[in-house]
């Protein structure tokens, strides 16, 4: 597909209207459906999209593998992390109104608290979606 | 920070984890998952300690009291699995360190100790959670790592393995799901001890009912009973020596202790044994799978399957224990959870060192071993005696509880069995000491390869054969709280 103009224009215009939604998605999640498990999906999309039409090697050179591999485990670390941070803060682990930078309001503590658990789930998702891609689409390839 | 622990025993391991994925170095990573894993022993002996003197503890995870957040109760019953799911975890990830650096690839031991920490968070989430579904996911976390685990295996037929057991994992998860959806539906509650309160009100609908089959097929797969057994063997036989050793301890453990809670403390003992009848379905599958396991193990060449066989035996022993339907009968099972993990991982251990000097555990190449490793043969004759239960060894206790359990409830041709299939034990565990000591070695007397094991794989297995020694002449603290769980789980006072 490297040489239809109108799909590699097309990918390259619509990769970061994905990259925006995928973030709507993500920080909309609280009030709408969505959530970290579909943005990370829809942020893999973009991807997967550009490294159809231009290849897995000029993708992999923005986003290599170790990079991905690393987002896998990163997500976990926010993730349980934040619980951590909760917990130092005085609460159970995960209580959200821990957070909250007003005491008087701890419902803004639980705000915080769903979109940073939910941005572990972001990256875990999207690192574990593009590894799988890459493995998928570069089988065969240097016998890998 | 000690009102935290009860959720510090699941994100000890689950943040050690992704660090591990991290690191390149295989050494660093082994490191971070050994402080880890005792860790984990400390918190849990800690809870047990908590448990025996004060009573069930509660954690609401994220503050949202329960029923409605989930929550986090420890009673007798949970702690004393958490203690033997850390307690192995403690003794096989030393061993780690010597035995996956020869059987992994090198690039990949990081991402094999990340993935062992999962599997304990899992295990370890199972034991502690009183939330339904918080079981499934974590069910689902150390299924996952445990298919990528035995994945690893030096031959090809490993991934076979894996992706069989795979396949027969997901349909008993799947299964496991569908039954606390109906209890779900039935209820609208998913916390246990909620659920314990509002299940007899529905007790004669037909989705409950069908919500107890799917459950307790679902467990009978993941605890491997008899006619659900058949991913165990290849499973077990084709994972690395420390998986071998991890999983056959841990697991099936965990899994039993599933199918406890929730037909004992969420249905209830009168809804099991008086409605379902449990006992009476569990009695013939039990002993089917104590006798013709047994047998299926007397003739198998390869050691590790011969153990992954006699461990279906040894899981028909445990559930035996629950078919009589008393607190003795469940007493040997609890304990028999524990000394079976310790006889268990004593004997792969032993293997394991087998594997790292020759290569093999077939019973011919394990001629002439017990004269070039004495202290690993030594080992697995200690924790064969054990599996034979031979008097001051742990598996003597478990079947001292099983054959009171059975007279007990004037079953004596149960407690025949028992015995008889003790002889049978006997046989299948001589025929390696057979081979072990009194054929002569067949390989290059000059031979420098198949020397003793190093004591980095020694040390641990000698811990746990010591265990099995020590727990065997003193049972007096182990039987207690088995006991006490026990009377809990009959009594059905709450999760």
């Amino acid at each position: 597909m490297r040489e239809e103009v109108i799909i590699r224009v097309g990918a390259k215009f619509l990769a970061p209207f994905i990259i925006m939604f995928a973030l709507y998605v993500h920080f909309h999640g609280d009030y709408s459906p969505g959530g970290g498990f579909q943005a990370g999906v829809i942020l893999a999309a973009a991807f997967a999209l550009l490294a159809l039409v231009y290849g897995l090697e000029a993708v992999q050179k923005v986003l290599p593998l170790r990079f991905t591999r690393m987002c896998a485990a990163l997500g976990v670390l926010i993730f349980a992390g934040v619980g951590v941070v909760t917990m130092l803060l005085g609460h159970n682990y995960l209580g959200y109104n821990a957070l909250a930078s007003d005491p008087t309001h701890p419902e803004h503590g639980q705000h915080y608290g769903i979109l940073l658990v939910e941005l572990g789930v972001l990256v875990t998702v999207f690192g574990v979606m593009v590894t799988v891609f890459y493995l998928f689409a570069g089988r065969g390839r240097r016998g890998s | 920070m000690s009102v935290h622990l009860p959720v510090l025993q699941v994100v000890v391991p689950l943040l050690a984890a992704p660090l591990c994925a991290f690191l390149r170095n295989a050494r660093a990573a082994a490191i971070v998952a050994v402080l880890a894993s005792w860790t984990a022993l400390a918190i849990a002996l800690s809870l047990l300690g908590d448990v025996m003197s004060a009573g069930v503890i509660s954690y609401a995870i994220g503050d949202w009291a329960p029923p409605i957040g989930i929550e986090y109760r420890v009673d007798i019953v949970n702690a004393w699995v958490l203690v033997i799911v850390a307690t192995i975890a403690s003794a096989v990830a030393p061993y780690m360190i010597t035995s996956v650096e020869d059987e992994v690839e090198r690039r990949r031991i990081p991402l094999f100790y990340a993935a062992y920490l999962l599997c304990l968070c899992g295990l370890l989430g199972i034991a502690i959670t009183g939330d339904v579904f918080n079981v499934f996911v974590f069910l689902e976390i150390s299924s996952l790592s445990a298919y990528a685990l035995i994945a690893m295996g030096t031959r090809r037929r490993a991934l076979t393995a894996a992706f069989r057991y795979l396949i027969m994992g997901s349909v008993g998860a799947t299964f496991i799901v569908i039954g606390i959806g109906l209890l779900y539906v039935m209820t609208g509650s998913l916390n246990m001890a909620d659920l314990a309160v509002l299940l007899p009100e529905v007790w004669d609908s037909r989705t409950v009912k069908v919500a107890y089959g799917f459950l307790g097929v679902g467990f009978c797969l993941k605890l491997a009973l008899f006619p659900l057994h058949l991913w165990l063997p290849n499973a077990y036989a084709f994972a690395p020596s420390s998986v071998t050793a991890f999983m056959a301890s841990t697991a099936t453990k965990v899994a039993v202790y599933m199918l406890l809670r929730f037909f004992l403390t969420i249905f209830g003992a009168p809804f099991s044994f008086g409605v379902m009848a449990l006992d009476r379905v569990l009695l013939p599958l039990a002993l089917v799978a104590i006798v013709s396991m047994s047998l299926v193990a007397i003739f198998q060449v390869d050691v590790k399957r011969l153990l992954a066989y006699s461990s279906v035996a040894q899981i028909g022993y445990m559930i035996l224990g629950l078919s009589f339907a008393s607190v003795t009968g469940l007493t040997a099972t609890l304990l028999h959870l524990f000394n079976h993990a310790l006889m268990k991982g004593a004997l792969f251990m032993a293997l394991g060192c087998v594997v790292y000097r020759i290569g093999s555990v077939h019973i011919d190449a394990m001629a002439g071993l017990g004269r070039r490793m004495p202290f690993t043969m030594a080992a697995f004759v200690v924790g064969g005696l054990s599996l034979v239960g031979v008097p001051l060894t742990v598996g003597f206790v478990s079947k001292w509880f099983l054959i009171l359990g059975a007279l007990e409830r004037g079953w004596w041709p149960v407690a025949v069995i028992v015995l008889l299939t003790s002889v049978l034990a006997l046989v299948y565990v001589w025929r390696v000491v057979e081979a072990a000591y009194f054929r002569p070695y067949e390989g290059d007397e000059g031979d420098e390869g198949a020397g003793e094991a190093p004591w980095s794989l020694l040390a641990p297995t000698w811990v746990l054969v010591g265990a099995n020694l020590y727990f065997g002449m003193n049972a007096v603290r182990t039987a207690q709280v088995a006991e006490r769980a026990a009377e809990v789980l009959m009594t059905g006072v709450g999760p």
